[in-house]
């Protein structure tokens, strides 16, 4: 397993010219690997690959959002919070959410079905509310939209 | 002529297709391209006095020009193109990479000869995921269909920073660094990616090229408001609006016209109250300031900016310091932390706003929200101090009244009916760098 993530690292690293700036990608196949979030080993995993430290792959990893360094559910569900949103109701979404999965932005379901988060503006801010669950976007969600959608993750 | 540049096509055919795109003239530019001078078809872009759509406006022939030549640096040149679009308000790029994959990867690959590179690469934010796969399946149909001339595109993947939407924020996280901004000079066309001279575009303006060599320079110079804003934008309409949505127009055209007649006007009956003429970073208009034409001069001439072109809708639900509270919020997080006015001075902006929205400010702490801004503006490593300040800073100055009854009433007038109220900001969920307690400055 471990040698064919470094092998898949490789060939993702050819594309550059320094091997280094394949970490991002890298960090992303690991957070895959390990049900979506980056434990210590997967940060040693990744460091191996690319002739890096772990110290150093875990200080890329905790600059950017959609790196997780503490587990998370199984779900990603993300309702952006930002203005322009806000200005058309992303609050109640949000609120729809919380008491459908019965956590607070932030927290993962005692299951662990689901990670709820709250998040910056995701880039669809004609279509508000928008949620993103696993990185696909839903556009122009209401808070009455939730409990089927909801319903919906259960069921898949 | 018709003023559909960018998206041309994108109604009646589904351009993501290869063939479909061939169909409407695809690629062609590309080849004549190749037959050209590189110094042709930078003076065709200077004719057509293309502007940069991210939101800097630089004119985008004159970034190529100055790329030194592979004598003055025999080193490799790059082509970035920067797809982080980040920007609250923003989502116009999205769009393009959806809908007209081939062009933008055409203008790409025509860039890259103009500055005689063989690398591009692509930096997509994270977050866009069906973007990503609607981009790489177009580049895997060049690929094969052998378009690419022994040049190397290269999609790369952020994961979640605004801070890589800014060319050197962009750069680093692309060497596969934490995307903190650079100090320059040295500016990118002579030391960026990997210490080499790189071109670094905005999707929108990197996909107009090939309309523009199709056109010609000079015709494209008459779609618009010359001389200085040619052309068409998309313009991203959100926020209290009937039809929010990605319009293409050229620019020139009223605010009032884009607000009322395009996106429908305001829904439930309410009224205006203010517009954010670029994305959130741009200073606001009022109301009466709609009927300007939304071109660069005409929004300098108000102390605004075109920017990204991202009209955000406001109706007299939404409490202004609600606003600057939440924009302040976004800026705070987003901070690299690298330098310190930026890294400070957006904690600052957001501890003072929540003083004024819990009615616990002093007419005083007014002023100092306005000298906090102005100690960030024009003082960072980037502009991302500007634009919390900016923005902010109009909030304040325009909407006076409304702070300054925040702290005669010991709270906020609207008494928890405001459309912003209670809006959830992330900060803590994921800092960029620790959060360190402070109290409220007095």
């Amino acid at each position: 397993m471990a040698r064919a993530f470094a092998d898949e690292v490789r060939v993702i690293a050819e594309q550059y010219p320094e091997s280094r700036s394949a970490v991002m990608p890298a960090l992303r196949i690991a957070q895959e690997r390990h049900g979506g979030w980056l434990p210590p080993e997967a940060l040693e995993e990744v460091a191996e690959a690319l002739d890096l430290t772990p110290a150093y792959c875990k200080g890329v990893a905790t600059f950017y959002d959609m790196f997780h360094l503490e587990p998370v559910g199984r779900r990603l569900v993300e309702v952006c919070t930002n203005i322009c949103c806000g200005l058309r109701g992303a609050q109640d979404v949000l609120a729809a959410f919380e008491s459908e999965l019965g956590v607070r932005p932030g927290e993962t379901t005692p299951d662990g079905a689901f990670t709820l988060r709250a998040v910056e503006c995701i880039g669809g801010c004609g279509w508000p509310t928008v949620v993103a669950i696993d990185d696909r976007h839903r556009l122009n969600v209401s808070a009455a939209d939730v409990p089927q959608i909801v319903q919906e993750l259960r069921d898949e | 002529m018709s003023d559909v540049i960018v998206l041309a096509g994108a109604d009646e055919r589904d351009l993501t297709q290869l063939a479909e795109y061939r169909a409407v003239g695809g690629y062609a530019q590309l080849e004549r391209a190749r037959g050209l001078e590189p110094a042709a078809i930078i003076e065709e872009l200077n004719t057509a006095n293309l502007r940069g759509r991210g939101g800097a406006f630089f004119p985008a022939g004159r970034k190529m020009q100055f790329i030194p030549s592979k004598e003055q640096i025999p080193k490799p040149h790059y082509v970035c193109v920067n797809a982080d679009e980040s920007e609250p308000g923003t989502f116009k790029d999205r769009e393009i990479m959806n809908m007209v994959p081939h062009r933008l990867i055409e203008g790409s690959l025509i860039a890259a000869y103009a500055i005689d590179s063989q690398h591009v690469f692509i930096y997509i934010r994270g977050e866009y995921l069906d973007p990503f796969e609607s981009l790489r399946a177009a580049l895997d149909e060049v690929r094969d269909a052998d378009l690419l001339g022994g040049v190397t595109v290269v999609l790369h993947r952020g994961a979640g920073a605004y801070i890589c939407g800014e060319e050197s924020g962009l750069l680093e996280s692309l060497e596969g660094k934490r995307g903190q901004a650079r100090s320059r000079p040295p500016f990118p066309a002579v030391s960026g990616l990997y210490a080499s001279p790189t071109l670094i575009n905005n999707v929108e303006t990197i996909a107009t090229i090939p309309k523009i060599l199709e056109l010609g320079g000079a015709e494209y110079a008459k779609i618009g408001a010359p001389p200085d804003s040619t052309g068409t934008r998309l313009f991203c309409v959100s926020g209290n609006v009937v039809k929010g949505g990605n319009y293409e127009l050229p620019m020139g055209i009223s605010m009032r016209e884009v607000i009322y007649d395009l996106a429908g006007g305001i829904p439930d009956g309410r009224e205006l109250k203010a517009v954010v003429p670029g994305g959130s970073s741009m200073p606001i208009l009022t109301a009466d300031q709609i009927d300007v034409p939304l071109d660069h001069d005409a929004l300098r001439a108000l102390d605004t900016f075109l920017g990204a072109a991202a009209v955000i809708v406001i109706d007299d639900r939404a409490c202004m310091v609600q606003l600057g509270l939440r924009v302040a919020q976004f800026y705070m997080h987003e901070s690299c932390g690298k330098c310190t006015p930026c890294r400070e001075g957006t904690r600052w902006m957001v501890q003072l706003l929540e003083a004024i929205e819990a009615g616990d400010a002093t007419h005083s702490q007014l002023d100092l929200l306005l000298d906090v801004c102005d100690r960030i503006l024009g003082k960072c490593l980037c502009p991302l101090g500007d634009a919390a300040a900016l923005p902010v800073a109009s909030y304040v100055v325009k909407f006076r009244d409304e702070f300054r009854a925040h702290v005669d009433q010991g709270g906020c007038p609207f008494g928890g009916e405001s459309s912003l109220e209670g809006l959830f900001a992330p900060v803590d969920q994921h800092a960029h760098h620790p959060v360190v307690e402070e109290g409220v400055p007095a």
